[in-house]
């Protein structure tokens, strides 16, 4: 029999059935919809994941260090020039790092401790200088309160909560609800505070110059408050770590004398100890590592977790994929069942066709076909129901970030290929399950079958 | 025999002039059924049931065949040893020169589908279809294409007077009707061999009568071998050839009759309202 005509016998013998047809192809439907909502929250949640890593900068971000710095723990493992030989760190060095294909940007790590002081009280904490590009790159920015700040160069500072919370006497009480972000915001935005700091001068007495002595002055800075954000101040992320952002040229500019900056002057070309290399694309950081330490720098990167947490996803969307798929097992006995009862019922039917004519492998077909549809509507329906319920949880989930005052997050995810695939899965499972009851039809004898009542 | 000429509504099973070698239809007297000391033995629980019992009979081809006796005498499971759709336990059945039994059943499934054609006592349609769908059945087992199938089972109907129930379900039609719908089914892949099993037991005696005119008709105009189950030894005497009489499942009696050629010489009215 052609294809098409077993098809069309297919549907027409669904039809007759159609109710109990269609819970079978329900039962399905729901099989697949619990396998497509399981894998498109696991497959949300990974992309998520990845979205976070990739902006928290930690995956596309090479850190370059001389190899001249005695803190270089690795430089006796690594090939190359001698530490001794090793180029400094500087600007220079910097520009070169820019040229390498796949890189963004350069800038170096600002970060010192210093005295804030606001309503005249005197607070200590870290002051960190933040790239302008943190502003679309760096997620620990979203949802701030207030805003990112104007210019690259000016006066502002944007401040970590619990910072916020010091400033304003606020003691959170352990285990208590946290403090609410937007109310810290509306008494702190706008507002000045004063940051005093040491600045590094080159040293000038009237001799020539000394490269290696350098004056200290106390200044002090207004700065307007710009914006509030909660991020954890212990995370392990570069921008993190400290309470007080500044804009990084403005935080530059300012020449404050800092531990881990090796610069001896206040000289137009100053030596880091690391300069952070911020690569387009995480797959380009191996390249770009390689074209640092080729200059003689070192230079890591934590590409590598990427591949762990890559593994983790796959594990979990594996077990994902298994729960959702139980429920696709019990529909398939649902449709070995449908399919064995209307053996049964059309069991002198199948006689009539071998008397006219029909091969075992016709009839096997038929069941087949008869089994595939069913998978075919059950796994297009249950993959509509799927995205639907993903959706659901997707906009459920939301709503509770928006009161815990989290910015709202895509966790559910159906790609082309979760359609395909599970509509594929749907009619594979479909068929096997159609193997027995297909191969019993097409093993009737005619005879028999024909006395049938 | 003078050579037949096909029936008009029958005129797509062969072109004019087209000898019948040519369609598949055996010229006569050539042996078209042979069975050598055929048995088929069922084992009910301890019994050993004997349906077919040592049966030896030649058919020639273009004959007309009645197969009488009473019921559990053997007929229906000689027929369906014929019909391809039982194998023998032992002896042979053999077919326009084909052992039945030596076919795989992929072998025997195209067997029944170009050599055989099958008429039943409880019309055996498929419920589900309508007529045309139920005639164009066996064209879609035979893979004839589409657009063909559907004007050569909607002619074919409409010659055996079902012009207005093409698209009726068996349900809603008389048995009478519902039996030309399966003779038009039966013959719809130009069989070499009619098999009839009981094909008036459901039906009034008028009715009865117009259907075995129409089998007699397919026998004498296009020379089909006719096998029939019947319980009735008047129509057998009417429209048969020959009689065989069975009984315990061994061959009791063949009795030739001489109505045939009476009955072909008088005028057979077609059910299709043409006189031929």
């Amino acid at each position: 029999m052609k294809f098409y005509d077993v098809a069309d016998l297919a549907v027409r013998n669904l039809r007759e059935s159609v109710f109990r047809n269609s819970l079978t192809t329900i039962g399905i439907s729901v099989g697949v919809a619990s396998l497509v909502a399981m894998l498109s929250l696991g497959i949300g949640l990974q992309q998520l994941a990845s979205r976070r890593l990739q902006k928290s900068g930690l995956f596309n971000t090479v850190v370059a260090t001389s190899r001249r710095d005695l803190r270089n723990f690795r430089e006796q493992r690594e090939e190359g020039l001698p530490p001794a030989e090793s180029p400094s760190l500087n600007e220079l060095a910097r520009k070169k790092f820019e040229q390498i294909p796949g890189v963004v940007e350069v800038y170096p790590d600002i970060r010192f401790v210093t005295e804030v002081r606001f309503d005249d009280k005197p607070h200590l904490t870290t002051v960190a200088g933040i790239p302008f590009s943190a502003r679309n790159n760096d997620d620990a920015f979203d949802g701030m309160q207030g805003s990112f700040f104007s210019s690259d160069a000016s006066p502002e500072v944007i401040l970590q909560k619990s910072f916020a919370e010091e400033l304003l006497g606020i003691t959170p009480k352990p285990g208590a609800d946290n403090t609410n972000i937007v109310a810290l915001a509306k008494s702190l935005l706008g507002r000045e505070l004063t940051m005093h700091y040491a600045e590094r001068t080159a040293y000038s007495s009237g001799g020539p110059s000394d490269s290696t002595a350098y004056s200290v002055v106390s200044r002090e800075r207004a700065l307007k408050i710009v914006g509030l954000t909660d991020l954890d101040p212990d995370s392990m992320r570069g921008t993190a770590r400290a309470r007080v952002f500044l804009p990084l040229n403005f935080a530059q500019d300012l020449h404050v004398m800092q531990s881990n900056l090796r610069d001896t002057s206040a000289s137009d070309s100053p030596s880091y100890t690391s300069l952070s290399v911020r690569v387009q694309n995480p797959n380009q950081v191996p390249a770009v590592e390689d074209g640092i330490k080729k200059m003689g720098f070192s230079a890591f990167s934590v590409v590598d977790a990427s591949r762990s947490m890559r593994q983790f996803f796959a594990v979990l969307d594996g077990f994902l994929a298994i729960f959702g798929s139980l429920a696709l097992a019990v529909a398939s006995i649902g449709i070995v069942n449908t399919l064995v009862m209307a053996i049964l019922e059309r069991r002198r039917e199948i006689g009539i066709m071998k008397a006219l004519g029909a091969s075992d492998a016709d009839v096997r077909g038929l069941f087949f076909a008869e089994a595939g549809a069913m998978g075919l509507v059950g796994g297009a329906v249950g993959v509509t129901l799927g995205w639907a319920i993903g959706r659901l949880i997707n906009f459920g989930m939301n709503i509770y970030l928006e009161r815990q005052h989290f910015p709202p997050a895509q966790i559910w995810s159906v790609p082309l290929w979760l359609v395909l695939s599970a509509i594929t899965f749907s009619i594979v499972v479909s068929l096997l399950s159609g193997l027995y009851p297909a191969s019993r039809a097409a093993r009737l004898d005619p005879v028999q079958a024909l006395r049938y009542e | 025999m003078a050579s037949p000429q096909p029936l008009g509504y029958l005129r797509h099973f062969t072109s004019p002039g087209e000898p019948f070698d040519s369609m598949g239809i055996s010229a006569p007297n050539l042996l078209a059924v042979s069975t050598e000391n055929v048995c088929r033995h069922y084992q009910m629980g301890e019994a050993l049931v004997r349906a077919v019992d040592g049966i030896s009979i030649d058919i020639r081809a273009g004959e007309f065949v009645a197969l009488l006796g009473a019921s559990g005498s053997g007929k229906s499971s000689l027929l369906n040893l014929v019909a391809g759709l039982d194998r023998p336990t032992s002896g042979a059945v053999i077919v326009h020169g084909t052992d039945l039994a030596a076919l795989s059943r992929e072998q025997a499934a195209k067997y029944r589908l170009h050599t055989v054609g099958m008429v039943f006592q409880s019309f055996n349609l498929i419920p589900s279809m309508s007529l045309l769908e139920n005639v164009e059945l066996p064209m879609r087992f035979a893979e004839v294409d589409r657009r063909d199938r559907s004007t050569l089972a909607r002619e074919s109907l409409e010659r055996v007077g079902l012009r207005g129930r093409l698209s009726h379900r068996p349900m809603e039609l008389s048995g009478g009707e519902q039996q030309r719908a399966s003779l038009a089914r039966a013959l719809i892949n130009r069989p070499k061999l009619l098999l009839a099993d009981e094909p008036t037991g459901n039906l009034d005696s008028r009715t009865g009568t117009e259907i075995m005119e129409l089998l007699h008709s397919f026998n004498q105009s296009l020379g089909m071998t006719v096998l029939m189950v019947t319980h009735e030894q008047a129509l057998a005497e009417k429209y048969a050839g020959r009689m065989l009489h069975l009984a315990d499942g061994k061959l009791v009696d063949d009795v030739p009759t001489d109505h045939v050629s009476n009955i072909s010489s008088e005028p057979v009215r077609a059910p299709w309202g043409e006189t031929q």
